[in-house]
C-alpha cells in the first residue's frame, strides 16, 4: 500500500487558542478514514487545512509526496483532492446535472470558453455520474428544492468528476434519515472498492463510522489521542475517557 | 438617459406643452430647452422674462402674422438629454429654432448639434467664451456679455488701485477657471506687477468656507478676486465677514451683484465688493430700462433677476431675426441674426456682431451697499463689451475656419 | 502653529455636522442593511424644517428648541418612509431597497421645492454665537467652537444608547445577527422602524445644526450624500466610533487640503477612500463580512436556459420589427430607440457582473463613459476617422475596467461597490479637471460619425447592429461555460474554489468584459450625440444604470434591458410634467413595492403560477 496523505505535526492558533495541535497522520491509497471527534475537537479545521481553506500556523501536508501545505483550495483539487461540506455549497440557480457538468467544465478546462453552450456540455459524462449516486432521474430538477440527502449524493457525484486519488468528506451523512446514512456511506464504500479512491471523513455518527471505516483516528482539544482499526480505537482508555458520556454509544455499536 | 442626475433637474410646463397641439398650424414655435428642476432659481424668472416678451409680441400682432410660441421642455442639466430633447423639437414638434441653457455645457453641446443637424441656436444664458470663440460656429448666437468680457471690465477696475497680491476664489470647473484666467490676463496686461498669491478651487456647490477663508488669509493678499456664486458665495461670505478676511481688502465678484446670487444675502451683503450685478431697484424713471422694470413687476409680481432680462431679450431677438428674415427656414435665420439690430430693447440698441455672432449687451458694474437691510449696487454703470473684447484678428484667430 | 490649530479646529467643525448624518447613515445600514440613499434628503429636510422653525421660534430658546424639534420631525418623516416604502420590501433581493430609497429622493425633492420654493436660504445665525474668538490670535467663528463642543456629547449619548440600554443591546443585535432580535421575541419590523427614525433624525439634526454656518438649498441633498458615505465607509459601515473618526479624518485632511492643494477638492476624500480601502478592506472599524449575509435574500434564481423556439421566434419578430421600423415611424422615434439601445446594452453590461456575477458595482459609468471620451478624444485631438475611434471605445473601457478591477475585485459587497464608486470618481474628476486633455466640463464637442453614418436611418442601424449585437453576446456568455463559472462563484465561492474554479480570476474577467461592453454603449453613445461631457462619468450616470437593473430584475437575463427600455420610455413621457420627479418618484417606489422581483422577475413568477394554476384545474 502507498501513502496517498500523509500530515505531519499540523498546527492552528487563533490567537493564541490552539485548535489544532500537532497533528500527524498518514492516509493509504484505498483506505476508507475516519476522524471523529467530540464538538469543537478541531476535526473541521484540521480539513480546512487539508484542502488549503485555513493555512496552517505549522506543520506540513504531504499528497503523494508532494508538499502541497498552504497551497490554494483550486490547485489542490487539480492535484487530485475531492471535498464536499458539512453544509452544501451546491449552485442554487443550476440544475442538478448541471452542478456535476459545472465540476466537468473545471476539470476539462473549459473555464473560460464563451462559446460553447454550457449546459451541452458533458452531459453525457455527467449523466453517468448521476447514475453512480442514484440521482439520475433528478438531472433536471433545479438544485435549489432538492432534499437534504439528495443533496448530500450531489455532492458526492460532484466531488467524484475529477477522478480524485482522495476525497475529504466533512460530515457526508449529517441531517440524513439513518437508513439513508448507511446507504450513502455504503455508496463510498463501494466507490473506494470500485475505483481505488482513499476518503478521508468525519462523522458524528458511530454506526457509521464503525461500520464503514477502515481505521479511526480520534481527535480531542486539537490533538489526535487514537488512531488505529475499529476494535483498537473502541478499546483505547482516553478514547473512551473522552467519550464518558457517549461510552454506551460505543457498547451498542459493538454490539451491533 | 439620466435620472439620478435628472434629480437634480428641471421639468417642462405642462402647461405650455398643452396648446401646442391645439395651435399647431397656426403659430411659429421656438425650442427652448432649460434645467427647469435642476436650477429652478435662475430658469424660472428666465422663462417669466420670455414669457412677458410673447405677451408683448402677440399683442402686437406676432411675427409674420402668426403668434410666436415657445415650446419649454426640461433638460435636467444633461446634456446628452437637452441634445435628445433638441431633435424631438425640431424634428417632430416643428420649431424652427432652438435656445435655451444656462449651463456653458449644455449650451455647447447644442451649439455642436445645430451645427451638425443644421439648425439654429441662440444661446441666451451660457457664459462660455468657447461657445462663439474657440468652438465657434456659424449656427450659434450669443446673447449674454461672456465670462471674458465682464472679468475684463473687473479688472479694468482692479488695476486702478495699487493693490499688487491677488487672491482668486472660483468653483472648480470650467467657468471658474475661464473666468480666472480671463481676470488674470486682463489684469496682467493691464498692470503687470500684480502678482498672484492664493488660487483656490472649492467644489461646486461644495465649498469648505472656512478652510478656504484661512487659506486666503494665509497668503496674505491686497485684493481678492471671487468667482463662487450661489451657496457657495453665502457662506464664503459669511465666513469671510466673521473672520474679518474682507477688511481693508478690496473684492472684486464676479456676477456677485445679480440679483439671484445677491438677495439670498440679505443684511450679510458684503459692502464695498466691486461686482457685476444687475441693479434694476436703481434705475431712473422713463427709461427703457426702468420701463422693463415696471412691466416685468407688473406682469409677475416679481422683481426682476438678470435671467428676466435675458429672457426678455431672447424673445425680443428672436422676433426681430424672424421678422427681418421674413420666412423661417434656418438659412435666412441665420442670415438674419448676422448683423440683426434691434433698436429700443431695456439696454438699448441691441445688435448681433457678424464677425463671431456676439451681440452686445453689456453689464452693470458697481459697488455693492446696504440699504434697508439688503444689499445692493450703488454708483453703477453700465458698460457696453466694446472695448473688452479681443481684436477682430484675435477673434478671428480663435473662430475655427468656416 | 497657531495656524494649524486653527485649520484643525475648522476641520473638526465641519466633522461635527458630518458625523452626525454619517452616523444615522451608519445605525441604519448596521441593523437594516439598507443602503439608504435618500439619508442626504432628510439632511436637506432638516435645514428646510430648521429654517422654518427658527423663524417661528424667538430667541436662544427658540434656536436650540427649533433644532431639537426639526430632529423629532425628520425622525418621524424617516419612520413614516420607513413603515410606507422600506417594510414591504426586506425581503427583496440584496441592495433592492436601495432602488426605492431613489424613489423617496425624487419625491422629498419636488416636495421641497413645492413647499419652500427654488431660492436658497441663509441660515439663520445662532443667537449670542455671531462673530469670532480669537485662539493664539487666530479668528474662530464662535459657532464654530460650539459645534465642536456637542459632537462629543451626541457620540457619548449614542454611546450610552448604544451600550447601557436594552434597545442598545436589541440594535447591537441586530447589527449582528438579524435572525437572532426575531428569536429574542422582539418585534423586527418596530426595531427596524426606529432605527430608521433614529438615524433619519440625525440627518436632520446634522441638517439643522449646519445652518448658521451655511443654508438650506435644493441640491444639498446630493452634495452631502458622498461624503457621507465616504465617512461611513472608512470608518467601517455600521461602526459608530468608525464613522467619529472617519469624519474628523476626511474633514480635516479636507482643510488642510484647501491650503495645501486647492485643486484637490474634488477628489480628496475619494482618494482617502480608496486608499483605506485597498489597505483595510472592511473600513478601519468595521467587521469583515460574513459570507453569505449579503448573499441571496428571497427565492434563488431559477436555471437559466437559453430561449426555446417560442422564445427565439419571438425576439426574431422584435429584431425585424426595429429592422422595419425606419419605414413607419419618424426621426425622433428612432433616435429615442438609439438612445433606448444605448443604454439597455449599458445596462446590460452592468447587469452581467451584478446579476450574473453577484458584483454590485457603483461605478460602471466610468466605463461607459470611459469608452465615449476615449472615442472623443482620438477625434478631437487626432482626428481619427470615427471607425477607429468608435472600436478604440470599447477596447479603452475594457482595458480601464481590468484595471480598476485589480484593485477592486479583492473585496466584496457594499465594500466592493464603494470601491468602484471612488475609482469612478477618480475617473470622472481626471476629464473634470485634465482641461489640457478633456477641456473639462466644457466637454468634447463636434464628434460626429463619418458621413455615411450621419443621417439618423444608417445610423439606427449601426446602433442596432453593435448594441443589440452586444446585448446578444453578452447573453450567449451568460449561457457558455464563462457564464456559468461567474455564477457559481456567486452562487458558493467556497464549493468553486474546491472544484478548481479561480472564482477571483473568473470575476476580473468579467468585469473587465462588462466594462468593454459598457465601453462599447459609450461609443456608440458619443457620437449620436456628437459630445461627451464629465456628466457621463457622475455617480448620477451609474445609479441610472444600477436603478434599471434593479428594476428589470437582478435574477432575470432580460432585467437590464427591460428595466433600460421601461425608464427611457417612462422618462422621456414624464419629464414633460411640471412635477416629474415626484410622478417619477412615487412610479419607481409604485414599481418596487408592487414587483419586488423586478418587473421581469415578478411578470415571470406571476406568469409561472398562472400556468400552475392551469396545470392543477387540467390535472
Amino acid at each position: 500500500m502507498t501513502e496517498i496523505l500523509r500530515v505531519e505535526n499540523l498546527k492552528k492558533s487563533y490567537d493564541g487558542f490552539l485548535a489544532v495541535n500537532g497533528v500527524s497522520f498518514a492516509v493509504q491509497q484505498g483506505e476508507l478514514k475516519a476522524l471523529i471527534g467530540p464538538n469543537g475537537a478541531g476535526k473541521s479545521t484540521c480539513f480546512n487545512m487539508l484542502m488549503g481553506q485555513l493555512k496552517p500556523t505549522a506543520g506540513q501536508v504531504f499528497l503523494d509526496g508532494e508538499n502541497i501545505t498552504g497551497k490554494q483550495p483550486r490547485d489542490i483539487w487539480r492535484k487530485g483532492v475531492g471535498r464536499t461540506f458539512q453544509i452544501t455549497g451546491t449552485y442554487q440557480s443550476m440544475t442538478v446535472i448541471e452542478n456535476v457538468q459545472m465540476a466537468l467544465m473545471s476539470h476539462h478546462r473549459k473555464l473560460f470558453a464563451m462559446r460553447p453552450r454550457a449546459w451541452k456540455l458533458f452531459r453525457g459524462e455527467a449523466f453517468e455520474f448521476l447514475e453512480t449516486v442514484s440521482m439520475a432521474d433528478q438531472a433536471d430538477r433545479p438544485c435549489s428544492i432538492l432534499a437534504y440527502g439528495d443533496l448530500k449524493r450531489l455532492e458526492l457525484a460532484i466531488a467524484l468528476t475529477h477522478r480524485p486519488r482522495l476525497l475529504l468528506m466533512d460530515e457526508p451523512t449529517a441531517g440524513m434519515a439513518p437508513s439513508a446514512r448507511i446507504a450513502l456511506m455504503q455508496l463510498v464504500a463501494d466507490i473506494v472498492q470500485d475505483q481505488g479512491v482513499s476518503v478521508l471523513f468525519t462523522e458524528h455518527d458511530m454506526d457509521v463510522v464503525f461500520a464503514h471505516a477502515h481505521h479511526i483516528m480520534v481527535l480531542n482539544r486539537g490533538a489526535l489521542i487514537a488512531d488505529g482499526s475499529a476494535a483498537q480505537v473502541r478499546n483505547n482508555p482516553q478514547v473512551q475517557d473522552v467519550y464518558l458520556g457517549g461510552g454506551t454509544l460505543f457498547k451498542e455499536a459493538q454490539d451491533a | 438617459m439620466t435620472f439620478t442626475r435628472r434629480t437634480l433637474l428641471a421639468a417642462a410646463a405642462a402647461l405650455t406643452m398643452a396648446p401646442v397641439a391645439a395651435l399647431a398650424q397656426d403659430t411659429i414655435k421656438i425650442g427652448e430647452i432649460n434645467h427647469y428642476k435642476r436650477m429652478a432659481a435662475f430658469a424660472e424668472p428666465y422663462k417669466k422674462g420670455i414669457e412677458l416678451a410673447l405677451t408683448e409680441i402677440n399683442d402686437a400682432g406676432g411675427v409674420l402674422g402668426k403668434p410666436l410660441e415657445f415650446i419649454f421642455r426640461d433638460d435636467q442639466g444633461d446634456p446628452a438629454e437637452a441634445v435628445k430633447i433638441a431633435e424631438e423639437l425640431m424634428t417632430r414638434d416643428g420649431a424652427v429654432m432652438l435656445t435655451g441653457s444656462i449651463l456653458s455645457h449644455v449650451g455647447l453641446a447644442l451649439s455642436s448639434f445645430a451645427a451638425e443637424k443644421g439648425y439654429l441656436y441662440l444661446a441666451s444664458e451660457p457664459l462660455a467664451d468657447s461657445l462663439v470663440w474657440s468652438s465657434g460656429n456659424p449656427n450659434t448666437f450669443r446673447l449674454r456679455a461672456s465670462t471674458w468680457i465682464q472679468a475684463a471690465m473687473l479688472a479694468e477696475e482692479a488695476a486702478k488701485t495699487d493693490a499688487i497680491k491677488y487672491a482668486t476664489i472660483a468653483p472648480n470647473y470650467a467657468y471658474g477657471q475661464d473666468a480666472v484666467a480671463a481676470f488674470k490676463e486682463n489684469l496682467k496686461r493691464l498692470k503687470p506687477e500684480v502678482e498672484f498669491v492664493a488660487e483656490q478651487w472649492p467644489a461646486l456647490f461644495n465649498i469648505d468656507a472656512g478652510a478656504e477663508v484661512q487659506a486666503i488669509e494665509r497668503s496674505k493678499p491686497d485684493a481678492i478676486y471671487n468667482v463662487t456664486f450661489g451657496t457657495d458665495l453665502a457662506k464664503l461670505v459669511r465666513e469671510g465677514g466673521d473672520r474679518g478676511l474682507f477688511e481693508g481688502r478690496s473684492v472684486y465678484g464676479l456676477l456677485s451683484g445679480e440679483p439671484e446670487y445677491l438677495e439670498p444675502l440679505g443684511d450679510e451683503a458684503p459692502e464695498g465688493w466691486f461686482v457685476t450685478g444687475y441693479p434694476w431697484y436703481s434705475f431712473d424713471e422713463g427709461t427703457p430700462e426702468k420701463a422693463f422694470v415696471d412691466d416685468y413687476i407688473a406682469a409677475t409680481g416679481e422683481t426682476p433677476k438678470i435671467g428676466s432680462l435675458v429672457g426678455y431679450l431672447t424673445g425680443v431677438s428672436i422676433a426681430a431675426a424672424i421678422e427681418k428674415a421674413g420666412a423661417t427656414d434656418t438659412a435666412s435665420l441665420i442670415a438674419a441674426f448676422e448683423g440683426l439690430e434691434i433698436s429700443d430693447t431695456p439696454i438699448g440698441t441691441l445688435m448681433y456682431r457678424k464677425i463671431d455672432n456676439q451681440s452686445n449687451m453689456g453689464a452693470y458694474v458697481g459697488t455693492i451697499a446696504l440699504e434697508d437691510g439688503k444689499g445692493v449696487m450703488v454708483d453703477w454703470t453700465y458698460k457696453s463689451p466694446d472695448g473688452y473684447m479681443p481684436s477682430d484678428e484675435e477673434v478671428s484667430a480663435m473662430r475655427p475656419a468656416e | 502653529m497657531a495656524f494649524f490649530f486653527a485649520q484643525f479646529l475648522t476641520g473638526l467643525a465641519n466633522a461635527s455636522s458630518l458625523f452626525l448624518v454619517a452616523s444615522g447613515l451608519s445605525l441604519i445600514f448596521g441593523v437594516t442593511r439598507i443602503v439608504n440613499f435618500a439619508h442626504g434628503s432628510f439632511y436637506m429636510l432638516g435645514a428646510f424644517v430648521g429654517i422654518t422653525l427658527m423663524n417661528v421660534l424667538p430667541g436662544t430658546v427658540g434656536f436650540w428648541g427649533a433644532i431639537l424639534l426639526t430632529g423629532l420631525a425628520v425622525g418621524a418623516i424617516g419612520a413614516f418612509v420607513e413603515m410606507v416604502v422600506l417594510r414591504p420590501i426586506y425581503r427583496a433581493p440584496e441592495l433592492f431597497q436601495l432602488v426605492a430609497t431613489f424613489g423617496v429622493i425624487l419625491v422629498i425633492q419636488d416636495l421641497a421645492l413645492m413647499i419652500w420654493g427654488a431660492q436658497d436660504r441663509m441660515g439663520p445665525r445662532a443667537p449670542g454665537l455671531r462673530g469670532v474668538w480669537r485662539i493664539f490670535g487666530e479668528p474662530v467663528p464662535k459657532y464654530d467652537l460650539v459645534m465642536i463642543a456637542i459632537t462629543p456629547f451626541i457620540l457619548f449619548a449614542l454611546w450610552y444608547l448604544i451600550t447601557k440600554t436594552r434597545v442598545g443591546v436589541l440594535v447591537r443585535a441586530a447589527t449582528q445577527d438579524r435572525e437572532m432580535v426575531g428569536a429574542l421575541g422582539v418585534n423586527q419590523a418596530w426595531l427596524f422602524t426606529g432605527v430608521f427614525a433614529l438615524g433619519s433624525a440625525l440627518a436632520g439634526w446634522g441638517g439643522a445644526l449646519q445652518l448658521p454656518k451655511g443654508g438650506a438649498d435644493l441640491l444639498m441633498d446630493f452634495n452631502i450624500i458622498g461624503s457621507v458615505f465616504v465617512v461611513v465607509v472608512i470608518g467601517g459601515m455600521g461602526s459608530l466610533p468608525g464613522a467619529f473618526i472617519a469624519a474628523v479624518l476626511i474633514s480635516v485632511l479636507n482643510v488642510f487640503g484647501v491650503t495645501y492643494l486647492p485643486q484637490s477638492t474634488l477628489v480628496l476624500m475619494f482618494v482617502v477612500m480608496a486608499v483605506v480601502l485597498i489597505i483595510r478592506p472592511y473600513g478601519l472599524l468595521g467587521r469583515e463580512e460574513v459570507a453569505g449575509e449579503h448573499g441571496q435574500v428571497g427565492a434563488p434564481e431559477t436555471p437559466i436556459r437559453p430561449y426555446g423556439r417560442l422564445g427565439q421566434t419571438l425576439v426574431g419578430v422584435l429584431l425585424l420589427a426595429l429592422v422595419a421600423l425606419p419605414l413607419v415611424v419618424d426621426q425622433f422615434m428612432l433616435i429615442l430607440l438609439i438612445d433606448m439601445v444605448v443604454f439597455a446594452l449599458f445596462a446590460a453590461s452592468l447587469h452581467f457582473i451584478l446579476g450574473t456575477g453577484g458584483l454590485v458595482s457603483f461605478g460602471h459609468a466610468a466605463f461607459f463613459g470611459g469608452g465615449a471620451y476615449a472615442a472623443a478624444l482620438l477625434v478631437y485631438h487626432l482626428n481619427t476617422p470615427m471607425e477607429i475611434a468608435f472600436l478604440f471605445a470599447p477596447f479603452a473601457a475594457g482595458l480601464l475596467a481590468l484595471g480598476i478591477g485589480w484593485f477592486c475585485i479583492r473585496l466584496s459587497g457594499v465594500y466592493f461597490a464603494m470601491l468602484t464608486l471612488a475609482f469612478s470618481q477618480l475617473v470622472w474628476s481626471m476629464a473634470y479637471q485634465w482641461r489640457g486633455l478633456t477641456r473639462g466640463d466644457d466637454g468634447l464637442v463636434n464628434i460626429w460619425p463619418s458621413s455615411w453614418l450621419s443621417d439618423t436611418i444608417p445610423f439606427y442601424y449601426f446602433t442596432l447592429a453593435f448594441g443589440i449585437g452586444g446585448i446578444l453576446v453578452l447573453r450567449h456568455i451568460i449561457h457558455a461555460p464563462f457564464g456559468y463559472a461567474l455564477r457559481a462563484g456567486r452562487d458558493s465561492p467556497r464549493q468553486a474554489e474546491a472544484m478548481g474554479i479561480h472564482v477571483k480570476r473568473i470575476q476580473h474577467t468579467a468585469f473587465g468584459l462588462a466594462g468593454l461592453m459598457a465601453g462599447l454603449a459609450g461609443g456608440i453613445f458619443v457620437f449620436s450625440k456628437g459630445s461627451v461631457f464629465p456628466t457621463e462619468l457622475e455617480i448620477g450616470a451609474s445609479f441610472d444604470a444600477l436603478i434599471v437593473v434593479f428594476l428589470g430584475g437582478v435574477k432575470t437575463l432580460a432585467g437590464g434591458v427591460v428595466g433600460a427600455g421601461f425608464l427611457t420610455v417612462i422618462e422621456d413621457w414624464l419629464t414633460r410634467l411640471e412635477y416629474w420627479r415626484l410622478l417619477l418618484g412615487l412610479v419607481i417606489i409604485a414599481v418596487v413595492i408592487i414587483a419586488p422581483e423586478g418587473i421581469v422577475g415578478t411578470l415571470r413568477s406571476r406568469w409561472a403560477k398562472l400556468r400552475g394554476h392551469n396545470e392543477e384545474v387540467v390535472k
